[in-house]
């Protein structure tokens, strides 16, 4: 069974067409990286989700349970880790935990989760704090464990690492991985292209409510077509012919950074057309395609 | 099949929002309806008597009781509803498996329960202050006061939804709640009008929940306590439907 199944979705706002037709799975226990620009419909898809918005048409499910007809199941299933710091400024961390707990059903049997969650997110210090005391990476924290106060199978971080230090990154990391090889599936959107690539197995990337590519992250990397041969030259080089010129990407006093097509440009015929201009070549090194690359590539055509 | 550990949840944690401020949400408008009849009552005590045998502090303490009760309803779901929008932890609710009723029930629940605080606190206070005579019928007064919570109490829900910001929730607090509660007969009897303004005042839903409460409280009023149950009721019933259809439709909370 998928753990998020997505057919057909349409969701207007007014004049805006958020999402068009879109259909994607994540499979079950995997980690799924969601990425597109702004205003891609990353957020509403995630609000459909959640059941914070209300698709026009078409069919999603989480663990197999309809968001709309068997929504109790499908909220039960899944945790949502919102990208805004928003809290209750009324309750500490621990009243809202089990406040949260409540809400799902679950009463004085999270407790004994409660305190587990608090250790594992390194709040204890901060359980009776209230959340205005918090710093935002703390605040952080208790989103998420807010989020996983009912154990659901499936999560959702928008954003988790938004503005926050490179320690609190690291400590997310290292629990979002957790997590999975605990195996929950996790589903990321996330801005920092390194972070997905790092993190992810899965990949999707939509761009003004459709879906431009779905696949394994390796395979997304390597159906990017481009990569760069990166050149360190004897001496600054004359002019460059034609060819060379309409790849040529970077230049320094002594280097030159050629992007190649992965199918139509041998790297031997392009080393030959170098030589040919009376220069050696001291070193050189070939840079595989980041994700970033494939996304502004995928993105710049759907567009 | 009912989320009843979460609609108790919900509910317990509405009340324990107002607790938490509780100087704000249940002493301040017990002093403010306090004020309000030692002010009148020191004025008007010997000049004027709305029913025979009935001087105006205890005339007035009924009024004040529920005008304070059903303000605090209103206030109570409203502004929790558009603090948690504005802040955007509505979120939290949201995402949980809770149906629109369940969030109708523990939002209303909670708006009654500080509207009879309230007017529990307002009317043990008076009793130090005025003479007044032991409640003619318990049952009434509970029933007038339960339901008049509950409406103002949907009131709120509406009210707390419906706003965008809190400049709204001003504007229907003090252009539709305050006016209908001050315009009910808390502070006269309707039959002291002028006929336009009496006949007027019929159609003030309020006047019926301020009449029942007094009717309770006294034993008098100025129309059958059963006609005003009724109209009461049936007001608190219209409200709870327009409520329930903007939840279930996800109006301005649901995208």
């Amino acid at each position: 069974m998928d753990a998020v199944l997505v057919r057909d979705v349409h969701k207007r706002f007014a004049a805006v067409q958020a999402l068009r037709g879109l259909s994607l799975t994540i499979p079950e226990n995997s980690f799924f990286g969601l990425l597109g620009p702004n205003g891609a419909g990353k957020s509403t898809l995630i609000g459909i989700l959640a059941g914070l918005v209300r698709a026009d048409s078409g069919e999603v499910r989480v663990c197999g349970h309809d968001v709309v007809q068997d929504y109790r199941r499908a909220r039960a299933s899944l945790g949502l880790v919102p990208q805004e710091l928003v809290y209750d400024p009324f309750f500490t961390v621990r009243e809202l935990l089990r406040l949260q707990a409540g809400y799902f059903g679950l009463g004085r049997r999270a407790r004994p989760w409660i305190d587990e969650l608090l250790g594992l997110l390194a709040l204890e210090d901060k359980a009776d704090a209230n959340m205005h005391q918090l710093s935002g990476g703390m605040k952080r924290r208790v989103l998420i464990a807010q989020a996983l106060v009912h154990r659901p199978p499936v999560v959702v971080l928008d954003e988790p690492t938004a503005g926050v230090d490179v320690e609190l990154r690291q400590a997310l990391w290292a629990l979002t991985r957790r997590l999975h090889a605990e195996g929950h599936t996790l589903i990321l959107t996330t801005h920092y292209l390194e972070e997905a690539e790092a993190l992810c197995e899965r990949i999707a990337i939509i761009n003004r409510g459709r879906l431009v590519a779905l696949d394994d992250k390796d395979a997304l990397l390597a159906r990017h077509p481009y990569r760069l041969l990166c050149l360190t030259l004897d001496r600054e080089p004359p002019a460059l012919p034609d060819p060379l010129q309409a790849r040529l990407v970077e230049r320094g006093d002594c280097q030159l950074t050629f992007r190649l097509d992965r199918h139509g440009d041998p790297v031997g015929a392009i080393l030959d057309q170098v030589r040919a201009l009376g220069v050696e070549i001291v070193d050189l090194h070939l840079e595989e395609p980041s994700l970033e690359e494939v996304f502004v590539h995928l993105t710049r055509e759907a567009a | 099949m009912i989320n009843w550990v979460g609609l108790y949840t919900l509910f317990a944690k509405e009340v324990w929002r107002f607790l938490k401020v509780v100087t704000q949400t249940v002493l301040t408008p017990a002093v403010t309806a306090l004020l309000y009849l030692l002010v009148f009552r020191t004025v008007l005590e010997d000049h004027v008597e709305v029913y025979p045998g009935v001087g105006y502090g205890a005339f007035l303490v009924p009024g004040l009781v529920v005008m304070t009760m059903i303000q605090n309803a209103f206030a109570n779901s409203s502004s929790s509803l558009i603090q948690s929008k504005m802040n955007g932890n509505l979120v939290f609710v949201l995402v949980a498996p809770l149906s629109s009723l369940e969030f109708f029930l523990a939002f209303v629940g909670a708006a009654i329960l500080r509207g009879l605080l309230v007017g529990v606190v307002v009317w043990a206070v008076a009793l130090a202050l005025v003479d007044l005579p032991p409640v003619h019928s318990v049952a009434w007064l509970l029933a007038f006061s339960v339901l008049g919570s509950a409406m103002l109490g949907v009131l709120g829900v509406i009210a707390g939804i419906w706003a965008d910001k809190y400049d709204q929730l001003a504007a229907f607090q003090n252009f539709l709640i305050l006016p209908l509660s001050f315009l009910s007969g808390v502070f006269y009897s309707i039959h002291d009008l002028p006929p336009f303004w009496e006949r007027l005042s019929l159609f003030n839903p309020f006047f019926y929940m301020i009449d029942g409460v007094r009717h309770g409280f006294l034993g008098v009023s100025d129309v059958d306590p059963v006609l005003a149950l009724a109209i009461t009721a049936g007001s608190t019933l219209a409200v709870s439907a327009l409520c329930l259809a903007l939840l279930a439709k996800g109006y301005k909370i649901r995208h």
